[in-house]
Protein backbone atom coordinates (compact mmCIF):
# COMPACT_ATOMS: atom_id res chain seq x y z
CA UNK A 1 0.00 0.00 0.00
CA UNK A 2 1.09 3.20 -0.73
CA UNK A 3 1.85 5.53 1.88
CA UNK A 4 -0.23 8.36 2.63
CA UNK A 5 0.46 11.51 1.28
CA UNK A 6 1.23 14.15 4.08
CA UNK A 7 -1.65 17.14 4.04
CA UNK A 8 0.40 19.69 5.76
CA UNK A 9 4.37 20.22 5.51
CA UNK A 10 4.41 21.18 9.52
CA UNK A 11 6.48 17.86 10.81
CA UNK A 12 9.05 18.43 7.95
CA UNK A 13 9.37 22.08 8.21
CA UNK A 14 9.36 21.19 12.43
CA UNK A 15 12.50 19.15 10.83
CA UNK A 16 14.62 21.09 8.13
CA UNK A 17 17.37 23.04 9.00
CA UNK A 18 15.86 26.64 8.76
CA UNK A 19 17.62 29.92 8.77
CA UNK A 20 16.67 33.75 10.56
CA UNK A 21 13.93 34.90 8.52
CA UNK A 22 15.45 38.29 8.60
CA UNK A 23 18.65 36.71 7.18
CA UNK A 24 16.70 35.04 4.48
CA UNK A 25 14.48 38.39 3.59
CA UNK A 26 17.65 40.48 3.43
CA UNK A 27 19.76 37.86 1.44
CA UNK A 28 17.09 37.87 -1.30
CA UNK A 29 16.37 41.62 -1.09
CA UNK A 30 20.48 41.95 -1.84
CA UNK A 31 20.03 39.67 -4.70
CA UNK A 32 17.07 41.68 -6.44
CA UNK A 33 18.88 45.11 -5.38
CA UNK A 34 21.66 43.71 -7.17
CA UNK A 35 19.95 42.51 -10.22
CA UNK A 36 18.12 45.85 -10.53
CA UNK A 37 21.59 47.63 -10.88
CA UNK A 38 23.19 44.85 -13.32
CA UNK A 39 20.66 44.73 -15.64
CA UNK A 40 19.05 48.31 -15.24
CA UNK A 41 15.67 47.44 -17.01
CA UNK A 42 12.79 45.86 -14.68
CA UNK A 43 11.39 43.63 -17.55
CA UNK A 44 15.06 41.93 -17.76
CA UNK A 45 15.28 41.56 -13.88
CA UNK A 46 11.50 39.86 -14.12
CA UNK A 47 13.10 37.46 -16.34
CA UNK A 48 16.20 37.05 -14.61
CA UNK A 49 14.66 36.25 -11.81
CA UNK A 50 12.37 33.80 -12.83
CA UNK A 51 15.03 31.94 -14.41
CA UNK A 52 16.69 31.75 -11.39
CA UNK A 53 13.81 30.23 -9.84
CA UNK A 54 13.58 27.99 -12.42
CA UNK A 55 17.02 26.49 -11.91
CA UNK A 56 16.55 26.29 -7.87
CA UNK A 57 12.79 24.48 -8.92
CA UNK A 58 15.01 21.57 -10.94
CA UNK A 59 16.70 20.87 -8.16
CA UNK A 60 14.28 21.51 -5.17
CA UNK A 61 11.71 18.99 -6.49
CA UNK A 62 14.55 16.09 -5.73
CA UNK A 63 15.06 17.89 -2.21
CA UNK A 64 11.17 17.64 -1.65
CA UNK A 65 10.59 14.32 -2.75
CA UNK A 66 13.20 12.71 -0.75
CA UNK A 67 12.78 14.42 2.50
CA UNK A 68 8.35 14.87 2.17
CA UNK A 69 7.35 11.28 1.78
CA UNK A 70 4.51 12.78 -0.49
CA UNK A 71 3.28 9.36 -2.32
CA UNK A 72 3.12 10.19 -6.49
CA UNK A 73 -0.28 12.37 -6.94
CA UNK A 74 -3.33 11.04 -9.01
CA UNK A 75 -3.72 14.19 -10.59
CA UNK A 76 -3.47 18.52 -11.33
CA UNK A 77 -5.36 18.97 -8.18
CA UNK A 78 -3.67 16.51 -6.27
CA UNK A 79 -0.41 18.10 -6.88
CA UNK A 80 -1.52 21.84 -6.20
CA UNK A 81 -2.95 20.78 -3.15
CA UNK A 82 0.22 19.13 -2.25
CA UNK A 83 2.56 22.29 -3.70
CA UNK A 84 0.82 24.99 -1.39
CA UNK A 85 0.15 22.88 1.37
CA UNK A 86 3.44 20.74 1.64
CA UNK A 87 6.14 22.88 -0.82
CA UNK A 88 5.37 26.08 0.39
CA UNK A 89 5.36 24.85 3.72
CA UNK A 90 8.60 23.06 3.75
CA UNK A 91 10.80 25.28 2.51
CA UNK A 92 9.25 29.18 2.77
CA UNK A 93 7.51 28.54 6.22
CA UNK A 94 3.76 29.55 4.62
CA UNK A 95 1.54 27.29 3.29
CA UNK A 96 -0.80 28.63 0.66
CA UNK A 97 -4.76 28.10 -0.34
CA UNK A 98 -6.02 27.06 -3.73
CA UNK A 99 -8.90 28.07 -5.64
CA UNK A 100 -10.06 28.98 -8.34
CA UNK A 101 -10.48 26.45 -10.72
CA UNK A 102 -11.38 26.30 -13.97
CA UNK A 103 -13.80 23.66 -15.33
CA UNK A 104 -10.73 21.50 -16.71
CA UNK A 105 -8.94 20.96 -13.55
CA UNK A 106 -6.21 22.73 -15.59
CA UNK A 107 -5.60 25.75 -13.95
CA UNK A 108 -5.61 27.25 -10.44
CA UNK A 109 -4.68 29.80 -8.10
CA UNK A 110 -2.61 29.57 -5.27
CA UNK A 111 -2.97 32.27 -2.56
CA UNK A 112 -0.36 33.42 -0.26
CA UNK A 113 -1.62 35.89 2.23
CA UNK A 114 1.55 36.15 3.96
CA UNK A 115 4.95 36.24 2.53
CA UNK A 116 8.19 36.15 4.07
CA UNK A 117 10.09 37.72 0.76
CA UNK A 118 8.78 40.65 1.02
CA UNK A 119 9.29 41.84 4.51
CA UNK A 120 10.29 45.70 4.75
CA UNK A 121 10.34 46.15 0.99
CA UNK A 122 7.78 48.76 -0.56
CA UNK A 123 8.40 49.47 -4.42
CA UNK A 124 9.84 52.88 -5.24
CA UNK A 125 8.09 54.41 -7.89
CA UNK A 126 11.61 53.36 -10.55
CA UNK A 127 10.42 49.78 -9.59
CA UNK A 128 7.10 49.74 -10.26
CA UNK A 129 6.49 47.25 -13.00
CA UNK A 130 8.63 44.80 -10.90
CA UNK A 131 7.34 41.50 -10.40
CA UNK A 132 9.35 41.21 -6.58
CA UNK A 133 8.50 37.73 -6.21
CA UNK A 134 8.84 36.23 -9.67
CA UNK A 135 11.65 33.53 -8.48
CA UNK A 136 8.88 31.93 -6.81
CA UNK A 137 7.09 31.04 -10.19
CA UNK A 138 10.18 29.77 -11.52
CA UNK A 139 10.50 27.59 -8.70
CA UNK A 140 7.09 25.91 -9.06
CA UNK A 141 7.39 25.94 -13.06
CA UNK A 142 10.60 24.26 -12.82
CA UNK A 143 9.73 21.80 -10.09
CA UNK A 144 6.97 21.13 -11.75
CA UNK A 145 8.74 20.34 -15.26
CA UNK A 146 10.60 18.14 -13.48
CA UNK A 147 8.09 15.89 -12.95
CA UNK A 148 6.58 15.81 -16.19
CA UNK A 149 4.40 18.68 -16.26
CA UNK A 150 5.13 21.70 -18.39
CA UNK A 151 2.84 24.68 -16.51
CA UNK A 152 2.67 28.62 -16.71
CA UNK A 153 2.88 30.55 -13.77
CA UNK A 154 2.62 34.07 -13.65
CA UNK A 155 1.07 36.73 -10.70
CA UNK A 156 -2.16 37.86 -10.79
CA UNK A 157 -1.87 39.42 -7.55
CA UNK A 158 0.75 41.09 -5.65
CA UNK A 159 0.49 43.16 -2.17
CA UNK A 160 3.25 45.30 -3.29
CA UNK A 161 1.58 46.65 -5.39
CA UNK A 162 -1.41 47.34 -3.67
CA UNK A 163 -3.52 43.72 -3.64
CA UNK A 164 -4.39 41.87 -0.40
CA UNK A 165 -2.73 38.69 -1.01
CA UNK A 166 -0.39 37.35 -3.62
CA UNK A 167 -1.71 34.90 -6.14
CA UNK A 168 0.06 32.89 -8.55
CA UNK A 169 -1.84 31.12 -11.39
CA UNK A 170 -0.79 28.10 -12.24
CA UNK A 171 -1.53 26.66 -15.74
CA UNK A 172 -1.06 22.96 -16.57
CA UNK A 173 -0.41 22.92 -20.45
CA UNK A 174 0.89 19.61 -21.04
CA UNK A 175 1.95 16.61 -19.61
CA UNK A 176 5.14 15.48 -20.88
CA UNK A 177 6.01 11.68 -21.44
CA UNK A 178 8.64 10.59 -19.52
CA UNK A 179 11.96 10.52 -22.19
CA UNK A 180 14.43 8.25 -21.43
CA UNK A 181 17.94 9.68 -21.69
CA UNK A 182 19.53 6.99 -23.74
CA UNK A 183 18.02 4.72 -26.31
CA UNK A 184 17.83 0.71 -25.93
CA UNK A 185 20.02 -0.19 -28.59
CA UNK A 186 23.40 1.83 -27.63
CA UNK B 1 -0.20 70.92 17.83
CA UNK B 2 2.87 72.69 17.22
CA UNK B 3 2.26 76.33 15.31
CA UNK B 4 5.39 75.37 14.02
CA UNK B 5 7.22 72.58 12.84
CA UNK B 6 9.40 71.71 10.35
CA UNK B 7 10.84 67.94 10.09
CA UNK B 8 14.16 66.90 8.63
CA UNK B 9 16.05 63.76 8.20
CA UNK B 10 19.76 64.35 6.96
CA UNK B 11 22.01 62.10 5.83
CA UNK B 12 25.28 61.44 7.13
CA UNK B 13 27.11 63.27 4.04
CA UNK B 14 24.92 66.43 5.52
CA UNK B 15 22.38 66.01 2.58
CA UNK B 16 18.57 65.94 3.91
CA UNK B 17 16.85 63.11 2.59
CA UNK B 18 13.66 63.83 3.92
CA UNK B 19 11.76 66.68 5.04
CA UNK B 20 8.00 67.75 6.29
CA UNK B 21 6.62 70.91 7.48
CA UNK B 22 3.98 69.59 10.22
CA UNK B 23 2.93 72.74 11.86
CA UNK B 24 -0.34 73.98 11.73
CA UNK B 25 0.80 77.66 11.05
CA UNK B 26 0.32 79.01 7.35
CA UNK B 27 3.44 78.88 4.89
CA UNK B 28 4.82 82.07 4.54
CA UNK B 29 6.14 82.90 0.98
CA UNK B 30 8.63 85.18 2.27
CA UNK B 31 10.46 82.53 4.20
CA UNK B 32 10.27 79.52 2.39
CA UNK B 33 13.44 78.58 2.81
CA UNK B 34 14.24 79.82 6.56
CA UNK B 35 13.75 76.57 8.40
CA UNK B 36 15.71 75.27 5.57
CA UNK B 37 18.65 77.81 6.66
CA UNK B 38 18.11 77.54 10.77
CA UNK B 39 18.74 74.21 10.61
CA UNK B 40 21.20 73.73 8.30
CA UNK B 41 22.96 76.12 10.58
CA UNK B 42 22.38 74.27 13.98
CA UNK B 43 24.38 71.12 12.06
CA UNK B 44 27.78 72.43 13.15
CA UNK B 45 26.29 72.48 16.35
CA UNK B 46 25.23 69.22 16.14
CA UNK B 47 28.76 67.83 15.07
CA UNK B 48 30.06 69.35 18.10
CA UNK B 49 27.98 68.05 20.65
CA UNK B 50 27.88 64.52 19.04
CA UNK B 51 31.39 63.81 20.44
CA UNK B 52 30.56 65.13 24.24
CA UNK B 53 27.10 63.10 25.13
CA UNK B 54 26.28 59.83 24.60
CA UNK B 55 22.58 60.40 24.32
CA UNK B 56 20.86 60.19 21.54
CA UNK B 57 17.90 63.17 22.15
CA UNK B 58 19.66 66.55 22.13
CA UNK B 59 17.30 68.55 22.80
CA UNK B 60 16.48 72.72 21.65
CA UNK B 61 20.57 73.49 20.70
CA UNK B 62 20.36 75.68 19.25
CA UNK B 63 17.60 79.14 18.90
CA UNK B 64 16.57 81.42 16.42
CA UNK B 65 13.85 83.64 18.24
CA UNK B 66 11.18 81.39 19.10
CA UNK B 67 12.21 78.84 17.33
CA UNK B 68 13.99 75.82 18.85
CA UNK B 69 16.05 73.00 17.08
CA UNK B 70 16.29 69.13 18.81
CA UNK B 71 18.15 66.31 17.46
CA UNK B 72 17.91 62.83 17.69
CA UNK B 73 21.17 61.50 16.79
CA UNK B 74 21.98 58.44 14.96
CA UNK B 75 23.94 57.56 12.56
CA UNK B 76 22.14 60.16 10.39
CA UNK B 77 20.33 62.79 11.91
CA UNK B 78 16.79 63.47 12.24
CA UNK B 79 16.35 67.24 13.27
CA UNK B 80 13.50 69.31 14.47
CA UNK B 81 12.42 73.03 14.76
CA UNK B 82 9.57 73.55 16.84
CA UNK B 83 8.26 76.23 19.21
CA UNK B 84 6.53 74.32 21.65
CA UNK B 85 8.26 73.18 25.34
CA UNK B 86 6.80 69.33 25.12
CA UNK B 87 10.23 67.89 25.47
CA UNK B 88 8.65 64.71 26.43
CA UNK B 89 6.42 64.54 23.23
CA UNK B 90 9.14 65.73 20.67
CA UNK B 91 11.27 62.57 22.15
CA UNK B 92 8.33 59.95 21.83
CA UNK B 93 7.82 61.46 18.56
CA UNK B 94 11.57 61.16 17.49
CA UNK B 95 11.72 57.56 18.71
CA UNK B 96 8.86 56.71 16.74
CA UNK B 97 10.22 58.24 13.83
CA UNK B 98 13.54 56.59 14.44
CA UNK B 99 11.71 53.05 14.29
CA UNK B 100 9.68 53.87 10.88
CA UNK B 101 13.11 54.70 9.74
CA UNK B 102 14.51 51.68 10.26
CA UNK B 103 12.15 50.25 8.28
CA UNK B 104 12.95 51.90 5.53
CA UNK B 105 16.19 51.38 5.66
CA UNK B 106 15.75 47.78 5.54
CA UNK B 107 13.92 47.70 2.48
CA UNK B 108 16.41 46.10 -0.01
CA UNK B 109 15.47 48.57 -2.69
CA UNK B 110 16.02 51.78 -0.52
CA UNK B 111 19.64 52.92 -1.34
CA UNK B 112 20.88 54.41 2.34
CA UNK B 113 21.89 58.14 1.92
CA UNK B 114 19.26 58.79 -0.98
CA UNK B 115 16.16 60.55 -0.76
CA UNK B 116 12.44 59.19 1.24
CA UNK B 117 10.11 59.14 -1.11
CA UNK B 118 7.94 56.60 0.29
CA UNK B 119 4.06 58.10 0.94
CA UNK B 120 3.72 55.90 3.28
CA UNK B 121 6.66 56.88 6.13
CA UNK B 122 5.01 60.75 4.88
CA UNK B 123 1.91 59.80 6.03
CA UNK B 124 2.76 57.80 8.99
CA UNK B 125 5.29 60.89 10.07
CA UNK B 126 2.70 63.22 9.53
CA UNK B 127 0.37 61.38 11.66
CA UNK B 128 2.95 60.90 14.65
CA UNK B 129 3.77 64.26 14.51
CA UNK B 130 -0.18 64.92 14.99
CA UNK B 131 0.12 63.48 18.05
CA UNK B 132 3.06 64.01 20.17
CA UNK B 133 3.97 67.93 19.01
Amino acid sequence: MAPVAPRSGDVIFASVERVNAELFTLTYGAIVRQLITDLEEVEEVNKQLDQMGYNIGIRLIDEFLAKSNVSRCVDFKETAEVIAKVGFKMFLGVTASVTNWDAEGTCCSLILEDNPLVDFVELPDTCQGLYYCNILSGVVRGALEMVSMKTEVTWLRDMLRGDDAFELQVKLLKQVPEEYPYKDDE
Amino acid sequence: MATTACFMIVSRNDIPIYEAEVGTAPKKEDAAHQHQFILHAALDIVQDLAWTTSAMFLKAIDRFNDLAVSVYFIHTRLMLLHDSRNDDGIKTFFQEVHELYIKILLNPLYLPGSRITSSQFDTKVRALARKYL
